[in-house]
């Protein structure tokens, strides 16, 4: 599951691999004409879109990219640079940007792309954006109270209108492919062209938007992974009909009273009261963890047997159910919950036992009754096991 | 102007997108580009003016969030990159020269005026929107990034409504 880093690529590989990926970047840049400020500032005044297709025909297709990489397990959302968000220094910051961009011909990009083919321009517009950086770096105790206003967290912009994922990237594709076909009427009108429509009815053209449409459409097809597994386990038919290995109760305390390192017990009641107690080996998930990289590695060690215990039955197997779904192995429910866990074991009522097997049940039981709350107790001194997840430094 | 060299806008477009998709499969974070400059001027601030650095806020905040050389950063190197990659590419294409690109009506000294001043302003406001076109709008939308999107629509917004005003430098 990605990102590889920092397990898969060391920090060194990393920077070798930014090298490898800035020179890809610089030969698009480059063969797409971003290096001539004429080109770039065309579509301010109607001339050349070049800087819009290139740039929202990328946004989209790396934004599909990764709804599709997320929906199938391969890229961990919450590990992944997500810029914040500062609404005030967002949009001042912007706007000075733009004032920048008609005014030197570039950005900071296409800047250093243009200098690659010797544009004598770019070399003073680099010159300029460290003079500008310094200003702001000496000047910082001025805007210091105004660059970290207006903090809202890194929301991601579907959530701030309201709208699913992927009716999100739905409508957004579908703009941009408006606009698209209105920007080339447009340019075409500056250019003085006529006679030569902007979309003609020829298989190059008709192929071009039919891909942009599935792209757009594809948006539907792929929903954030968790969510079309919440919806699939919200059946509760569906979800008894499912087969599950199940472990009796017996059968768990005797593994806990003999300490079997081999049963890993996967706790899904709420963290408050896990780290209140817990079973010993008994690590606390959630649903989202199923879906993130580190506990993904947890859960995939060979000859270890997982435990997905919650209060009722019904809860454990809608998360077995998951985790089936998702691809793990070795995944087991406790039979009956940990409500009868508790009740059969942990407050074990001595009753007459009516047969052999009985009798040596019950007498388990008394044991255990016994020996198991010791050992919550003192597993409580080790504590939880939550990971802290630490996302990726990115961002300019 | 060897126009049919140029790759097709959208082919470029789906190239670049795959890019960054590789980008932050591999990395975790997405392209950039402010911030390799940033990290050069803080190097050569550093060298000339070490008191200086050690008593500026700025940079000392700066020092406690980024560890190590500054030199030595992902973005450093991706933009050395991109150098690199448009010579190749330049080279093949036949397209580097040294040249000042200007529009018709503009001089030589116009145009080196404005792009310091437009450097300066750019490289100003990316500080203060934290990132830019390729750090904050472009990764920014691909992770669907609220702030990312809204510094997009400020940078794109805020140059057409300028753009009226300094149309004498390009038209």
């Amino acid at each position: 599951m990605g990102p590889l880093v920092p397990e898969i690529i060391g920090s060194e590989l990393n920077l070798l691999i930014a090298l490898l990926i800035g020179v890809f970047f610089g030969v698009i840049l480059e063969k797409a004409g971003f290096a001539s400020s004429k080109k770039l500032v065309g579509l301010f005044y109607g001339y050349d879109f070049l800087v819009l297709r290139v740039f929202f025909t990328a946004g989209f297709t790396a934004m599909i990219g990764l709804i599709i990489l997320d929906h199938f397990g391969l890229l961990d959302i919450n590990l992944i640079f997500i810029n914040p968000t500062f609404v005030g220094p967002a949009i001042a910051g912007g706007l000075i940007m733009g004032l920048g961009f008609i005014i030197g011909g570039f950005c900071p990009g296409t800047s250093v792309c243009a200098i690659g083919v010797g544009k004598i321009d770019a070399m003073y517009y680099v010159l300029g954006t460290v003079i500008g950086f310094v200003i702001f770096a000496e000047g910082y105790p001025l805007w210091e109270g105004f660059y970290k206003s207006g903090y809202i967290g890194i929301p991601r912009m579907y959530d701030s209108l309201g709208l699913s994922q992927s009716m999100f990237a739905f409508l957004l594709t579908a703009i941009a492919l408006l606009v698209f076909w209105g920007t080339s009427i447009i340019e075409n009108k500056v250019n003085g062209i006529s006679g030569r429509p902007a979309f003609r009815f020829t298989p190059y053209y008709i192929s071009l938007a039919g891909i942009g449409l599935v792209i757009s459409l594809s948006a539907f097809m792929f929903p954030p992974r968790e969510d079309s597994f919440l919806e699939k386990v919200a059946d509760t038919s569906f979800v008894e009909s499912y087969q599950i290995d199940e472990i009796s109760i017996d059968e768990f305390a005797y593994n806990i009273v003999n300490n079997n390192k081999r049963m890993v017990i996967v706790d899904f009641r709420p963290l408050d009261e896990f780290t209140k107690e817990s079973l010993p080996n008994s690590h606390s998930f959630s649903v989202n963890n199923f879906f993130e990289k580190e506990p993904d590695r947890f859960l995939r060690i060979r000859h270890n047997k997982y435990v997905i215990v919650a209060e009722t039955e019904m809860e454990e197997r809608k998360m077995a159910i998951i985790a089936t779904e998702v691809g793990y192995n070795n995944i087991k429910i406790l039979k009956g919950g940990l409500e009868t866990f508790r009740a059969e074991i942990l407050n074990f009522e001595p009753k007459e036992p009516t047969n052999r097997i009985e009798e040596s049940t019950f007498a388990f039981r008394e044991n255990a009754k016994v020996v198991i709350p010791k050992l919550i107790k003192e597993n409580k001194s080790s504590g939880p096991v939550k990971k802290v997840i630490k996302r990726v430094v990115g961002g300019c | 102007m060897q126009k049919s060299k140029y790759m097709n806008p959208y082919v470029a477009g789906i190239l670049l997108g795959l890019l960054l998709i590789a980008t932050i499969y591999i990395s975790g974070r997405g392209l950039g580009a402010s911030g390799a400059i940033k990290s050069i001027a803080i190097t050569s601030i550093e060298s000339v003016a070490p008191d200086h650095v050690e008593n500026t806020q700025y940079f000392v905040e700066y020092n406690k969030t980024h560890s190590g050389n500054p030199l030595k950063s992902w973005l450093v190197f991706e933009v050395f990159g991109v150098l690199i990659g448009a010579f190749l590419s330049g080279l093949i294409s036949d397209r580097v020269h040294f040249e000042l690109d200007k529009g018709p009506h503009a001089t030589n000294r116009i145009r080196i005026i404005s792009a310091i001043a437009g450097g300066i302003l750019f490289g100003f406001g990316a500080q203060l929107g934290r990132g830019c076109t390729s750090g904050a709008a472009l990764s920014g939308m691909a992770v669907m990034s609220t702030g990312g999107i809204i510094t997009m629509i400020a940078i794109f917004g805020g140059a057409y409504l300028f753009a009226y005003f300094f149309r004498k430098l390009w038209i």
